[in-house]
């Protein structure tokens, strides 16, 4: 089992808690992880990513290789598209569709949005919706965790458990609100 | 024993506190704070009442590990790579006092300047001082690297250098710990006079280490970082180092390749080995992340006795970080065909945070300069180097930490007017007071601006060295009193702290002015 995942993002939206409750679950079921990630001066709104790969066997690169990535998981659908020279043929991009506007020349949403349809395999929704539904958009991120949790290579069931671990101290109502995200943004997925 | 997902910064402070430290030293600076972070937060270092608080800047954190050394304990001192130039004068000059207690110099360098103004090669100090140097290129080394680096350190009486890189650093991996070294008893030096550098001392002491050059070589030999693997195909060798080696391994791991191959972690380099790679095979392909110290010194000057591949002849790029597209394509390998980045995707530079008082201070400012015109304004290192950057425009210059305040003064000096300086609190306690004391000597016509946010904000709320004695320190370097002036930086105050500006540039004089207002994560921090 080997699974290379590129988390997208801008600074501040919760890429790097994607990456931990991934690390906690590769821990939690023995297997290997490199998950290299951006720390200084971008993490200063600008653009950020995190290069999560999990095997059962060495994995040498902290980086991945270009053209190899299974999955860009993007929590913003113009931060999902610079990262397409990583993915892999059939790899799979899934991206939430509300667009951080921080930049002046940010491009036409309908451009974006025809760009992430061109992927062959590609999933864009409104995940930010989802989450506000459900009480907080700050759950966004593990809305996006929850509708890629198919295809990473751990159990649904260790994601939860890693869930709670990661969210123990910030009290059971935020527990059960990323639950609820996870579970919501899994039925995304058909 | 334990297994712990650590970043490589984090496993090199759990393998120092594994291995017998007393005191971590340093100065914040990307890619090295997560180091000191993890010590900070880490219960057993509370417990054992390791001392881990921030230096004021990396020279002092480097004499003060001198100092704990000297009573015998373990040290460790941490910086990013341009801070080593600040340690520059301790680093070189330890290298002929030696140490007592074990030192280990982490130093995080940043090819491709994600977050620095260089990007220069720590290994070349580590050369120059003529100290062993270890590279770690995964977690696991760098948490097990600590304890062969102080008893090396402590077997030879020199500090030895950890080098680390920003892939290395800032990435995450398990790492399975050892057991735990107890610290040192507290022990003079048995030569009194080791830390003696009057010349008659220092000559002996550097014959000394120049006596030592060929034992740190027969150590590299035996070091279990320096791996030669046999290979059948002896066209080409390879010699790769650090983070070189696991891009190597990332196109080697289910391909048909049989080069031998020369991994490095510890320096000087393993003369043995090399002499075996470089006289088995036809060529060599040298692999470092960094800049081409190992294959400038294969090559010599005249680049005329043995067939090199590398940065210099650009079969890897001559700059910037590896990574495994540009190792797969020196090793001749064919790339699989790669999306293109849609042009409709534009570039996302970072900037200053929505309520940050640097935002509001730098549109005062620019409405204060607007009758001077543009190119006035030295900066410095920090968040606020981000007023570069529109929507406003507001600084010139970014060089070094404490710049700022020396190069206004220096402007000043040639009639140059206005001469404005931005500095940050922490940088100012870092290195800026030396310049604003010659400001004062000079009775420069210069105005200082300290942009207090009361942390160190770049790299991650870190405590700042002058919090709540900024006014004392500008008074008692004689800066005069009612030119020491503090505005809150916020949209209701703008007209009143344009005003206090406008006053002090047409003062001709010393002024310093701090506007002042907490950095907004600061408060989350602190409310968590």
């Amino acid at each position: 089992m080997k699974k290379d995942i590129i988390l997208a993002g801008v600074g501040g939206q919760g890429i790097l808690t994607i990456a931990t409750i991934l690390g906690d679950a590769v821990i939690k079921e023995d297997l290997n992880l490199k998950q290299a990630e951006v720390h200084g001066m971008s993490q200063r709104g600008g653009a950020v990513q995190s290069h999560v790969r999990i095997s059962d066997e060495k994995i040498h690169s902290d980086l991945i290789h270009h053209s190899t990535a299974d999955i860009i998981l993007s929590l913003e659908p113009m931060e999902s598209l610079r990262y397409l020279p990583y993915l892999k043929e059939d790899g799979w991009l899934i991206t939430n569709t509300q667009s951080f506007v921080n930049i002046p020349n940010y491009p036409q949403e309908a451009e974006l949005l025809e760009e992430i349809s061109k992927i062959k395999n590609s999933l864009a929704f409104d995940a930010v919706k989802i989450a506000k539904e459900l009480g907080s958009i700050k759950a966004t991120n593990i809305v996006m965790l929850g509708t890629t949790s198919k295809f990473i290579g751990l159990p649904y069931k260790t994601l939860k458990e890693s869930i709670k671990s990661v969210f123990a101290t910030k009290g059971d109502k935020i527990v059960k609100l990323n639950l609820n995200a996870l579970e919501a943004g899994k039925k995304q997925m058909k | 024993m334990d297994k712990l997902l650590l970043l490589g910064d984090e496993a090199v402070g759990q393998g120092a506190l594994d291995a017998g430290l007393s005191g971590a030293f340093g100065y914040p600076g990307t890619p090295s704070t997560e180091i000191i972070e993890y010590i900070q937060e880490n219960e057993d270092a509370m417990k054992r009442k390791i001392h881990f608080s921030w230096s004021a800047n990396e020279k002092t954190s480097m004499e003060e590990a001198m100092g704990l050394s000297y009573a015998g304990k373990r040290a460790l001192v941490t910086m990013k790579h341009v801070g080593l130039n600040v340690a520059a004068d301790a680093y070189v000059n330890s290298a002929i006092t030696g140490a007592n207690g074990g030192i280990i110099v982490a130093v995080a360098d940043d090819p491709s300047m994600h977050s620095s103004q260089n990007e220069q090669d720590s290994r070349f100090y580590g050369n120059f001082a003529q100290l062993p140097v270890m590279e770690p290129c995964d977690q696991q080394e760098a948490y097990d690297m600590p304890r062969e680096a102080f008893a090396l350190s402590e077997k030879y009486k020199v500090p030895v250098m950890l080098r680390l890189t920003t892939r290395l650093a800032h990435s995450r991996a398990g790492i399975i710990r050892k057991e735990v070294i107890p610290e040192n008893e507290m022990h003079r030096p048995d030569d009194p006079n080791q830390f003696m550098l009057l010349p008659a001392f220092a000559r002996e002491n550097y014959k000394d280490l120049l006596e030592k050059q060929s034992q740190f070589i027969a150590e590299s030999e035996e070091s279990k970082y320096n791996v030669f693997h046999n290979g059948d195909d002896k066209g080409m060798g390879i010699i790769a180092c650090g983070l070189g080696y696991n891009y190597l391994m990332e196109n080697v791991q289910g391909s048909d390749l049989d080069y031998p191959i020369l991994k490095i972690g510890q320096y000087p380099l393993p003369r043995k080995q090399i002499e075996k790679i470089t006289s088995e095979c036809d060529s060599v392909l040298v692999i470092e992340e960094g800049m081409p110290l190992l294959e400038e010194k294969l090559r010599g000057y005249l680049d005329n006795c043995l067939n090199v591949k590398g940065r210099l002849d650009g079969t890897l790029p001559r700059y910037g970080e590896l990574n495994p597209q540009i190792v797969a394509s020196a090793l001749g390998l064919s790339p699989k065909p790669v999306k293109d980045i849609p042009k409709t995707v534009k570039g996302r530079p970072p900037e200053l945070c929505k309520g940050c008082p640097h935002r509001d201070t730098f549109v005062t400012l620019n409405k204060a300069m607007e009758k001077y015109g543009k190119g006035h304004v030295f900066s410095d290192i920090g968040c606020y180097t981000l007023g570069f950057l529109p929507p406003f425009n507001a600084i010139n210059s970014c060089v070094c930490m404490g710049a700022s305040v020396s190069m206004a003064v220096g402007a000043a000096e040639a009639g140059f007017y206005p001469s404005v300086a931005v500095i940050g609190d922490s940088t100012f306690g870092h290195s800026g007071m030396t310049g604003l004391l010659d400001a004062v000597n000079k009775e420069s016509n210069v105005v200082i601006m300290i942009l207090d946010n009361n942390t160190v904000a770049m790299t991650g709320m870190q405590d700042s060295a002058v919090e709540g004695s900024i006014e004392k320190i500008c008074a008692g370097l004689g800066v005069e009193k009612e030119h020491i002036r503090v505005f809150k930086p916020l949209k209701p105050k703008h007209d009143e702290n344009v005003k206090i500006i406008e006053e002090e540039l047409e003062y001709s004089g010393v002024s310093v002015i701090i506007p002042r207002r907490e950095c907004i994560h600061l408060r989350r921090k602190r409310k968590k």
